[in-house]
Formats: C-alpha cells, sequence, structure tokens
C-alpha cells in the first residue's frame, strides 16, 4: 500500500496562558486571529492579472479557504483592496477615492508588475506603481503572477493582519503617512 | 475588378487630386488630396461597381522630415469581391484640417478621436472631436516622433539604468 | 433635455462589478428606460503604439500579449504572421497547423468565458464555475507549448522555438476527450433555459445593416445575419484545407451571440483535432534568418552562430522597408496589424485594429429604449475586453 503523509502545518494558536476550560492572551491577538481569517476582498481588476485573479478564485486555487469567499465590490465593506493589473494616470484618483472609502482597517495588495511599478509600460499614460497615490501593504510581482504567487502574497496579509496592534491605526505615524498621500 | 480598373476609375474622377497610386504591395495604394479625401471615400463607397462599404481601419502616421508630415491611413475593404485598398492622405503641421467620414461610416467616429488625441489631427464635421485614450488636460500629442515616450516628469527611475 | 427634473443620470462607473473591465458609462434614464449614454474609456491607456516603436520587431510580442488577454495566442501569432509577411516568409505546413491549433483553442477559450460570464451577469454562476476548471487544462497546454499561463509570447516569427512536446500533444489530447462532456452540460444549462431566453431573445439588438456600418466584425457580426469570417475570406496559416461551418444568427440579440459562440466553440473542436489528427512531419520553424535564434548549443560551440546571435539581438540584420496590413480572426473579431517600416530594427509606425474598440461606439445605439439590466447583459454579450479597448 502506497501511503505518503501530506506535510503541513498546524494552526498554533496565539500565545498565552491555556488551563482547563481557560485560554487568556491578549486583545490585539485575538482580534488579529479573527479578522485574518475573514478578511473580505475588494478585487480591483482591470486587466490581466484580473484573469488570474479569477483562476485564483476557482476550485483549483481556491481563495476561498482563506476566508475570502465572500467578494465585496463595495469599498465600504470591504477590507482588503487587492489591485490587479495597470493603473493608468486617468484611474489614478479613482482608485484613490475607492481607499478613501474603505473603512479602517484597510489593507492593499498591489498585484502584479504593473500595480506595484508600472510593469513593463513606462509610458507617459501609466502610473509607475499605486504606491504613488495609495499605501500598499504587499506587494506580489509577476506578469501575471500565478494563483500560487497571488496565494502567496495574500498569505503574507493574513501575518500582518494577525500581528497588528489594536491602536495602530490612531497612532500619530500612521495618520502622518496617509496625509503624506493626501488622504485626511 | 482589379487595381488596374479601380485605378482607371479614381484618375478619371478624381484627375489632379490623385497624387500617386501603388499597386506593388499587399494591396492597391493611394494617395491623394486632403481637401478631397472624404469624396474619394465616398465615390468608393457608394458608387455602384465598387462597392467598398466597409471601413477596417482609420490611423494616423508622422514624418516629420517631410513637406507634408501628418498623414492619416485609410483601409476599406469590399466584402462582396473581397478587395482591399489602403487610401492615405497628408496635411501640414500648421494646418492639420482633414474632412470626417463619420457621415459616412459610423465607426469613424472613434477612430478619428483617437487619432486627434495621438496626432493632433483636426477632422472638420466630426460631432465630438475630443480626447478619447488620453487624460483631457494632457496638452501634447504623444505620438508625433518629437515626444518621447515616457513619462518626462517622473521622478523615481534613474535614466542611466535604463540606458537611455 | 430641457426639462431636467424628469430624467435620472446614473453612473456605471469605472469600477464595476458587472462591467469586466474598466470604462465608464454615464447613462440618462427615464425610470427605468435609457435614453442615451456617454462613454468614456482610456482608463487603461498604456499606449502600446508608441512602445511598439520603441521595441524590435521580436520583442513586441510581449505587447501584443496584452492586448486581448484571454485569447494571447491569437494576438501573437497574428503579429508574428505581420512580419512574415513583410519578410515575405512562407511558413512551413507543420507550423500552420500548429498554429491553428493554438489559435483555436485560444478561441475556445476567449468564448467560454465570454458565455459564462453572460451567465453570470444573468444570475446563474454556477456554468462559471464549471467551465472554469477547463480553462485550467488549456492552461497547462500553454505552458508546455510556451512556458506561461496566461500572457504567452507564443512561439517566434517564423514558427515556434521548440516542436510540440509528447506531453503537449497528450494534454490536447486529453482536453479533447473531456470537454465536450462539460461544455454539453454547459449547454443544457443556460441554452435552452426558459429564464435565460427571456432575459437575453431580443436584448441589445443590432440590424447587419448598422453592423457594417459600425465595422462590427467577428461573433457580433455574425449575429446579426453577415457571415464574414476572416478565415475564410482572407485565408492564413493553411486555414483553407480546413472545412468548418461559420455560425451565423438572425436578430443581433444577446441569445443570438450567445448561441454563435457556442457553436463556435464546437467548430473549433473539431478544427483542432483535424489539425492534430493531420498534423505534417516537418520543420517546426521555417528560414527566417532576421529573426530566428541560432539553438543555443550552436551559440556556445561555434563562431558563427555566436556572432549570428549577437547580431540579431543587436539588430544588425536588413529588414525590408514597406508597410503591409494583415488581419486574423480574433475571438472577438478582425484583429488587424498595420505595419510601417522603414528598414530600422524597430517598427516605424505600428497600428492595431482592435475590434473591441470599434464594435464598443455602437453600445448606446444597442441599448437605447431598454432597462438598465438588458445593458448590463449587452455589455458582457459584446465581449468587450479593456485591454485592447484602451491599447
Amino acid at each position: 500500500m502506497n501511503t505518503t503523509t501530506i506535510p503541513y502545518t498546524k494552526t498554533e494558536p496565539p500565545e498565552g496562558y491555556s488551563a482547563p476550560g481557560l485560554f487568556a492572551t491578549t486583545l490585539d491577538r485575538v482580534v488579529g486571529m479573527a479578522r485574518k481569517n475573514s478578511l473580505w476582498p475588494l478585487p480591483f481588476a482591470t486587466s490581466c492579472c484580473g484573469i488570474e485573479f479569477m483562476a485564483t478564485m476557482g476550485a483549483n486555487y481556491d481563495l476561498g479557504r482563506f476566508g475570502a469567499e465572500r467578494l465585496s465590490f463595495s469599498p465600504r465593506q470591504a477590507d482588503l483592496l487587492m489591485v490587479m493589473g495597470t493603473i493608468a494616470k486617468k484611474m489614478a484618483p479613482v482608485i484613490q477615492q475607492v481607499y478613501i472609502q474603505m473603512a479602517e482597517p484597510r489593507w492593499v495588495l498591489a498585484v502584479g508588475a504593473c500595480a506595484s511599478s508600472g510593469g513593463i509600460f513606462d509610458t507617459y499614460s501609466v502610473l509607475q506603481g499605486i504606491d504613488r497615490v495609495v499605501p500598499v501593504d504587499v506587494y506580489v510581482p509577476g506578469c501575471p503572477p500565478r494563483p500560487e504567487q497571488i496565494l502567496a502574497g495574500f498569505m503574507k496579509i493574513q501575518e500582518m493582519v494577525a500581528d497588528e496592534p489594536l491602536r495602530r491605526r490612531y497612532s500619530p505615524e500612521y495618520r502622518e503617512m496617509l496625509a503624506g498621500y493626501g488622504i485626511v | 475588378m482589379d487595381n488596374v480598373y479601380i485605378t482607371d476609375r479614381l484618375k478619371k474622377t478624381f484627375t489632379h487630386d490623385i497624387l500617386e497610386t501603388d499597386a506593388g504591395g499587399d494591396m492597391l495604394t493611394v494617395i491623394v488630396t486632403a481637401p478631397v479625401i472624404a469624396e474619394v471615400i465616398r465615390f468608393l463607397k457608394e458608387e455602384p461597381d465598387l462597392g467598398f462599404v466597409f471601413l477596417t481601419d482609420l490611423c494616423g502616421i508622422h514624418y516629420p522630415d517631410r513637406g507634408l508630415p501628418l498623414g492619416v491611413v485609410y483601409h476599406l475593404h469590399n466584402l462582396g469581391e473581397n478587395i482591399r485598398i489602403r487610401v492615405k492622405t497628408f496635411v501640414t503641421l500648421a494646418d492639420p484640417r482633414v474632412p470626417s467620414v463619420t457621415g459616412l461610416f459610423s465607426t469613424a467616429n472613434w477612430m478619428e478621436r483617437e487619432t486627434y488625441d495621438f496626432y493632433g489631427i483636426l477632422f472638420e464635421g466630426h460631432p465630438n472631436l475630443k480626447r478619447i485614450l488620453n487624460v483631457e488636460y494632457l496638452d501634447f500629442f504623444p505620438l508625433r516622433k518629437e515626444y518621447p515616450l515616457e513619462d518626462p516628469t517622473r521622478e523615481d527611475k534613474q535614466d542611466r539604468h535604463f540606458g537611455r | 433635455m430641457e426639462d431636467n427634473t424628469r430624467y435620472t443620470t446614473l453612473n456605471l462607473g469605472p469600477t464595476h462589478p458587472a462591467t469586466h473591465g474598466i470604462f465608464q458609462n454615464v447613462l440618462t434614464m427615464d425610470g427605468e428606460k435609457i435614453i442615451d449614454a456617454e462613454q468614456t474609456i482610456g482608463y487603461i491607456h498604456r499606449a502600446f503604439e508608441k512602445i511598439a516603436e520603441r521595441r524590435p520587431f521580436y520583442q513586441v510580442t510581449t505587447l501584443t500579449d496584452r492586448l486581448n488577454y484571454c485569447s494571447s495566442p491569437i494576438n501573437n501569432i497574428g503579429w508574428h504572421m505581420t512580419v512574415e509577411k513583410l519578410l515575405g516568409v512562407k511558413t512551413p505546413r507543420r507550423v500552420d497547423y500548429m498554429r491553428i491549433i493554438l489559435m483555436e483553442l485560444a478561441r475556445i477559450v476567449d468564448h467560454l468565458i465570454c458565455n459564462s460570464v453572460i451567465g453570470v451577469d444573468s444570475g446563474a454562476l454556477t456554468g462559471f464555475t464549471y467551465v472554469f476548471q477547463e480553462r485550467e487544462r488549456v492552461y497547462e497546454i500553454y505552458e508546455e507549448v510556451s512556458g506561461a499561463r496566461l500572457t504567452t509570447n507564443m512561439g517566434r516569427i517564423g514558427g515556434f522555438e521548440r516542436d510540440f512536446t509528447p506531453a503537449a500533444i497528450r494534454k490536447i489530447r486529453e482536453f479533447l476527450d473531456h470537454i465536450p462532456k462539460v461544455f454539453r452540460e454547459f449547454e443544457k444549462l443556460l441554452m435552452r433555459n426558459r429564464i435565460f431566453m427571456d432575459r437575453t431573445i431580443g436584448v441589445g439588438p443590432i440590424s447587419a445593416d448598422r453592423a457594417l456600418n459600425y465595422g462590427f466584425t467577428g461573433p457580433n457580426l455574425r449575429a446579426a445575419g453577415v457571415d464574414y469570417d476572416v478565415r475564410v475570406m482572407n485565408p492564413y496559416s493553411s486555414y483553407d484545407d480546413f472545412n468548418f461551418i461559420i455560425p451565423v444568427g438572425t436578430h443581433g440579440d444577446t441569445y443570438d451571440r450567445f448561441c454563435v459562440r457556442q457553436q463556435e466553440v464546437w467548430e473549433s473542436l473539431k478544427l483542432v483535432r483535424n489539425a492534430l489528427e493531420n498534423l505534417p512531419e516537418g520543420p517546426f520553424h521555417a528560414d527566417v534568418p532576421q529573426f530566428y535564434l541560432p539553438p543555443k548549443e550552436e551559440v556556445y560551440a561555434k563562431m558563427e552562430a555566436l556572432i549570428w546571435h549577437f547580431k540579431i539581438v543587436m539588430g544588425e540584420i536588413e529588414v525590408p522597408a514597406g508597410e503591409v496590413y494583415h488581419a486574423v480572426e480574433g475571438a472577438n473579431g478582425e484583429l488587424g496589424f498595420y505595419l510601417v517600416s522603414d528598414g530600422g530594427r524597430t517598427p516605424y509606425r505600428l497600428h492595431f485594429r482592435r475590434p473591441g474598440f470599434i464594435y464598443y461606439q455602437a453600445y448606446p445605439e444597442m441599448i437605447r429604449g431598454g432597462v438598465l439590466s438588458d445593458a448590463i447583459l449587452t455589455m458582457s454579450s459584446m465581449n468587450v475586453i479593456a485591454g485592447e479597448l484602451d491599447a
């Protein structure tokens, strides 16, 4: 009989004190764990990377098992802005508007070379990376990135979500960074 | 109907406005003067024995070294007999006006807007001649040869890394 | 509109879940009925034509990938054929048949996306999930042949860099065996479905005259009743060796466009099967000294091959000056390449005749008088791909 053990990593509970019927940890770790497993993405798909995202949502690569089954096209109800594809200068104000409409806490994932830095389109009409208009948390390179790479980027976002302190969004450094983008 | 016949018909009707014809390439290419271009296209479309009813393509071109640098190239197609023809016209930079063919072919609407956006050729008689692909506040015509490909105001990429 | 209090303005903005791509429509509506639409495009204008003036001919292929990115091989092969037309190169029959197989596979997947998305926009998400799995199979075939899943950069000017591997042929055969069952299930889900038919018959119609005047080509024109197909009218790449039917509709409405695309998928499957059965023996590339890189083993071993490789990459090979227009039947219409060369290593002018750009102009005329949900379905049935719209 041919048995193979598939290696997998057990999900570790956050650090804390555990006793029968009791588990004590800090609030931000619990909230982080809840948030990371239920991120609602906003797929801002503009071009070819959008088709690879559709493949990632499909049954083969399944983004749904990370808790991101419910895509939100309304920014007010989304946590994660996934920008997939080239953003032209004409589109830049639109993406900033969408980012402003999202409620805190919000994260941004730049998928693909065009969203990260303009990609192969070093031209007069293409924005050389969306970090010129919105703050970006994770960049996924590739043209287009394979679905596995998009999932790896998503998992990095999940790590960031899990480790985020609760008061980060009210801190002066964060406010200053947003002001640098013109977002008040 | 072959290229010789079409050339004859055009030359008989438009005489000195047909500047050049060339049947040596992949299709008959005719160069006409700018003011009559809409008439030539109408002639090619509506004459019953010519019947070029399909406008395949309309684009611009820029030859900075020539006397008439800006050009518009039309590709027409006779679907019944499967014959294609290329018609070109050239204008100066100072007065880049070309009559529009939007009345003949509705498809020329956006094609002419794109040519205006890229080259600055003004199509007289166009219902809505404004920029279509670039941002509205762009103040130059990007596909002309004197403009660079890259955005001149960008500060994050150093030209020496890109061989420029 | 003198009486502004009657009409509503609705912005079907650039970011919208149902417009697959970013373009904006500002609709003027009288209650639910659409009076007019004003379109703004250019939100993804990447200036392909300007970039192409700076890239050597073999590097322009990566740009053509990103035009209609759902069916990249058709764009790549169309570009290669344009350069071959300029150089006067005739490709061997094996190359032609290999190209037919890849182009028809690309056409199949593009139609699969378009049809399943019509289903999604009318509420039927199941078909989309079934059909997207099949796209994964085709991605594997693309990976075997070219190395990439989506933006394939398939082949070279003159042919291919390597022959089809046995794995590629096996995967194509498996695909051909597997898909008819899945596709028939998808068809049974939607084609004679009462709700789907009610939602799509009579929606977004266009007559054959108006379609021709608007420059429609491809399935949208064939649904209106005109049987113009570039593969039959100006055959390229040995398409005239094959017999296939051109499906034609009658009313030019959404249901006809859906059915025409369905039937085209069946025809394309037959073409792929035929081409694979009759794949002739022979070289897998033509002799194109200006662009065909010599094999790597020779480049590392022999001096002449090294010098030749250097000359090709640095662009010191003579390319004839001239202009050429070549059209292929893309998944949404006649994709044309107008190439003007002045003998240099980059094109002097390259213009893409993009079918999506041309037929999207007719959208206001097609939705006038209908309701908003019909407008959404018309948009997805026209198969407008943003990359091709804005180039």
